[in-house]
C-alpha cells in the first residue's frame, strides 16, 4: 500500500530542545520537506544564526555552519560564490536579522545574492530570555520593556518584508505564518518558491515566517497561536510583496 | 628567471594572492590599503575569481568565514581599525578551523587614528583582538618582495594549520614601489575537488555522507575545553616549532642589538651603518614572524659584548614585551620608538642609541 504520509528523513532522529508550542520545529520540518521534494537536500547548505536555532544542525540533515551574530547573509553569500549550484539558505531570527544583522540583510538583497533567507519573526529574543526585539509590537511586554513597548522610548517595530522589497534584486519577498494548518500549507509553498527562485538564478528570495514563542510571551501554546492571528498579522500583513513570473 | 616589475606594495600583495591560487577576495575601503581591493576589482574577475566590495569589515570577514567554510582559498585586507572591527569573525575562523589570509596595512591608532604608517597593531594581531584563547599566525615583511613571497606561502600555511594567517605590513610598505618578481601562478583548487582535499568543507552531502557541521557555539562547555586542548593548542605548539623565522645581522661583537621588523628594520639598518662609522657596533634581529615570535633568535646574541637589547618599533613597546619574554632576563632592554604615524629617521635612532649606551656607563 502506498503511504499517504511519512515523516521526512531529512530531519535527524533527535528530540529538539525547543519549547512546547515554539514554531522552530514546524519551520525546520517545512524547509526539510521542501528540499527533499525538490531533490535538493544533498546540495543544501544552511547558515544558522545566533539565537535558539543556532544548533539547528542537530535536527536538519544538511551541511551547516553557525554564523557570527547577524552575519548569516554575508556568510551564505561567501558559500554560494564557491558553490554556485548549491541550495544555500540562511535561517535567522528577528534579533539576528533585523537588529544586529540589519546591514547584511539589506546589502545581500541589494546585491541580489542568489540565496534564500528564512526569517523567523516571533517578536522577541528567545534564547537570551525574552528581551525586546526590533519586531516587538507596541504595547507588548518584554524583559527590557517591562511596561510594554512604547513609541516614545523604543520606536516602531520594523517590518522587514516591506523594507527588503524596496530592493529591486530581492525578487521574491513573502510573509507567511506558522500558526494554523492553512497558514502552514501556504508557508510550505512560499519556501518552495524561494528555492525555485534560487535554482533559476533569479536573485534574492526572502520569506518571513510569523512564529510563536509561548515561553517568552508568557502564554499557553494554543493562546500563542491565536495571538499571532490577533496581534501580529494586523501589523505584519501576510502575502507576497514580490514574486517573479517564473515561479508564480 | 622571472621578470622583475616595478610595483606598488598594495598591488603586489594582490597579485601574490592571485598567484597563490586565491580566487575569492572580499574587502571594504580604508586607507592606506585601497589599492588591494582596487587591483582585485580589476584583475580577480578577469582571472575567473570573485570580488565583492563588502558593506563593512564585519561583512568582509563574514564572506571569508563562508568562503573558507565552503573550501575556497580566500583573502581580505584592511587597516588597523578595520582589522579591529573584524575580530569576532577572525576568532570564529580560529575555533572553526577555517583557513584564510588577512593583510593588515597598519596605520596609527587607537581609534580612527591617523592614516600614516605605524606598527601599533602588534598586540592586537599577535595576542588577541579576538575573545578567547586564540592566535593568528603573523608574518611581517620588510620589503615588497618579501611581502609577495610571504603572501604566496601564507595560503599554504593557512591550509596546513587551518588557521587565519595575517600579513602585517606598515603603511609605508603598502604605499611605496619596488621591483618585484611575481612567483609562478599555482593551479586553483576546483569546486569539484574541494570535498576530496577538504573533507570538512561545506559542499552539500549529496545524500552520500552525514551532514558536515561547522560550529562556533559549545553548549556543552566540557567539549569546548576539549576542542581547545586537543585541536587548537596542539597546532599552536607545532607552529611554535615549525614557523618562527627571523634574520640576524652583525650579532658577533655587537655592543647593542636592535630588534626591529617591517620598514622600521630597514631604517634601523641604516642607523647601524651610521653608528658603525662612529665605531659603535650594533647587531640586528629582524623577526619575520611576529607570532610565533622567534625566541630562538635571542640565543644567538653575543653574550661577551652585548650590553643592551633595544626594541626599535613604531608602537609604545608592544614588541618589547615579547623581547623581554624571549630574553628571560639575560640582558637589559631599551625602547626607541615613535608612534601615531610618525617615523623614526636613521639619525634619530643614532642619537637615541648613543643616549641609551651613555646611560649604561
Amino acid at each position: 500500500m502506498k503511504p499517504v504520509f511519512e515523516y521526512t528523513n531529512a530531519m535527524r532522529d533527535k528530540i529538539t530542545h525547543y519549547c512546547p508550542g515554539c514554531s522552530h520545529g514546524v519551520a525546520h520540518r517545512l524547509i526539510m520537506e521542501v528540499l527533499v521534494e525538490r531533490g535538493e537536500l544533498g546540495k543544501a547548505i544552511c547558515v544558522s544564526p545566533v539565537g535558539c536555532s543556532i544548533t539547528a544542525h542537530q535536527y536538519m540533515n544538511v551541511d551547516m555552519i553557525e554564523s557570527p551574530h547577524g552575519r548569516a547573509p554575508a556568510v551564505a553569500a561567501g558559500i554560494k560564490r564557491v558553490h554556485p549550484k548549491g541550495a544555500v539558505f540562511t535561517y535567522q531570527g528577528d534579533g539576528d536579522l533585523a537588529s544586529i544583522g540589519g546591514n547584511e540583510i539589506l546589502h545581500s538583497a541589494e546585491r541580489g545574492e542568489n540565496i534564500c533567507t528564512f526569517f523567523i519573526n516571533n517578536a522577541i529574543y528567545g534564547m537570551t530570555g525574552g528581551q525586546m526585539a526590533p519586531t516587538t509590537l507596541i504595547g507588548m511586554k518584554a524583559t527590557t520593556c517591562p511596561a510594554g513597548r512604547d513609541l516614545d522610548n523604543y520606536g516602531m517595530p520594523m517590518r522587514m518584508c516591506e523594507i527588503v522589497q524596496t530592493m529591486d534584486l530581492a525578487v521574491y519577498v513573502e510573509r507567511v505564518a506558522l500558526n494554523t494548518p492553512a497558514h502552514i500549507r501556504q508557508a510550505k509553498k512560499a519556501i518552495n518558491r524561494a528555492f525555485e527562485v534560487q535554482k533559476q538564478g533569479l536573485g534574492y528570495a526572502f520569506v518571513e515566517l510569523l512564529s510563536a514563542c509561548p515561553t517568552n510571551w508568557g502564554m499557553q501554546p494554543a493562546k500563542a497561536m491565536e495571538w499571532v492571528d490577533k496581534s501580529m498579522i494586523p501589523y505584519y500583513p501576510l502575502g507576497q510583496f514580490r514574486c517573479p513570473e517564473e515561479v508564480k | 628567471m622571472a621578470e622583475k616589475k616595478l610595483m606598488k606594495g598594495n598591488e603586489a600583495f594582490a597579485v601574490a594572492a592571485i598567484a597563490a591560487g586565491c580566487r575569492y577576495y572580499f574587502g571594504y575601503p580604508i586607507t592606506p590599503q585601497n589599492e588591494v581591493p582596487e587591483y582585485m576589482a580589476r584583475e580577480l574577475r578577469a582571472a575567473g575569481g570573485h570580488f565583492i566590495q563588502a558593506e563593512s569589515e564585519l561583512a568582509s570577514i563574514s564572506f571569508i568565514y563562508g568562503a573558507a567554510a565552503a573550501g575556497a582559498r580566500c583573502m581580505t585586507s584592511s587597516s588597523s581599525i578595520g582589522i579591529a572591527l573584524m575580530q569576532e569573525g577572525i576568532g570564529s575562523c580560529i575555533i572553526c578551523e577555517l583557513p584564510c589570509v588577512i593583510i593588515n596595512v597598519m596605520r596609527g591608532g587607537p581609534g580612527i587614528g591617523s592614516i600614516q604608517p605605524a606598527q601599533a597593531d602588534y598586540t592586537m594581531v599577535t595576542k588577541g583582538g579576538m575573545n578567547g584563547d586564540a592566535h593568528n599566525i603573523v608574518y611581517a615583511p620588510s620589503t615588497i618582495q618579501e611581502a609577495v613571497d610571504m603572501i604566496y606561502k601564507a595560503f599554504d600555511v593557512a591550509d596546513d594549520y587551518r588557521n587565519p594567517v595575517i600579513i602585517c605590513v606598515d603603511g609605508m610598505i603598502g604605499q611605496m614601489m619596488e621591483p618585484v618578481v611575481v612567483p609562478e601562478f599555482k593551479p586553483v583548487l576546483e569546486e569539484k575537488d574541494i570535498e576530496k582535499v577538504k573533507p570538512w568543507a561545506l559542499c552539500g552531502h549529496k545524500n552520500k555522507r552525514d551532514r558536515n557541521k561547522i560550529n562556533s557555539v559549545w553548549l556543552d562547555h566540557t567539549e569546548l575545553e576539549v576542542a581547545i586542548n586537543e585541536r587548537i593548542w596542539p597546532k599552536y605548539e607545532r607552529a611554535m616549532k615549525e614557523l618562527p623565522e627571523w634574520e640576524s645581522k652583525n650579532l658577533e661583537g655587537a655592543e647593542a642589538v636592535f630588534v626591529a621588523y617591517g620598514s622600521t628594520a630597514r631604517i634601523a639598518v641604516e642607523a647601524m651603518e651610521l653608528l658603525e662609522e662612529e665605531g659603535i657596533k650594533i647587531g640586528l634581529i629582524r623577526p619575520k614572524t611576529l607570532w610565533p615570535f622567534p625566541d630562538a633568535a635571542f640565543d644567538e646574541i653575543d653574550k661577551e659584548t652585548t650590553k643592551v637589547v633595544i626594541s626599535v618599533e613604531l608602537s609604545m613597546g608592544q614588541m618589547l614585551q615579547d623581547i623581554k619574554l624571549a630574553l628571560e632576563g639575560r640582558y637589559p632592554t631599551a625602547l626607541i620608538n615613535r608612534v601615531g604615524g610618525m617615523l623614526l629617521t636613521p639619525n634619530e635612532i643614532v642619537e637615541r642609541t648613543k643616549a641609551v649606551l651613555g646611560g649604561m656607563k
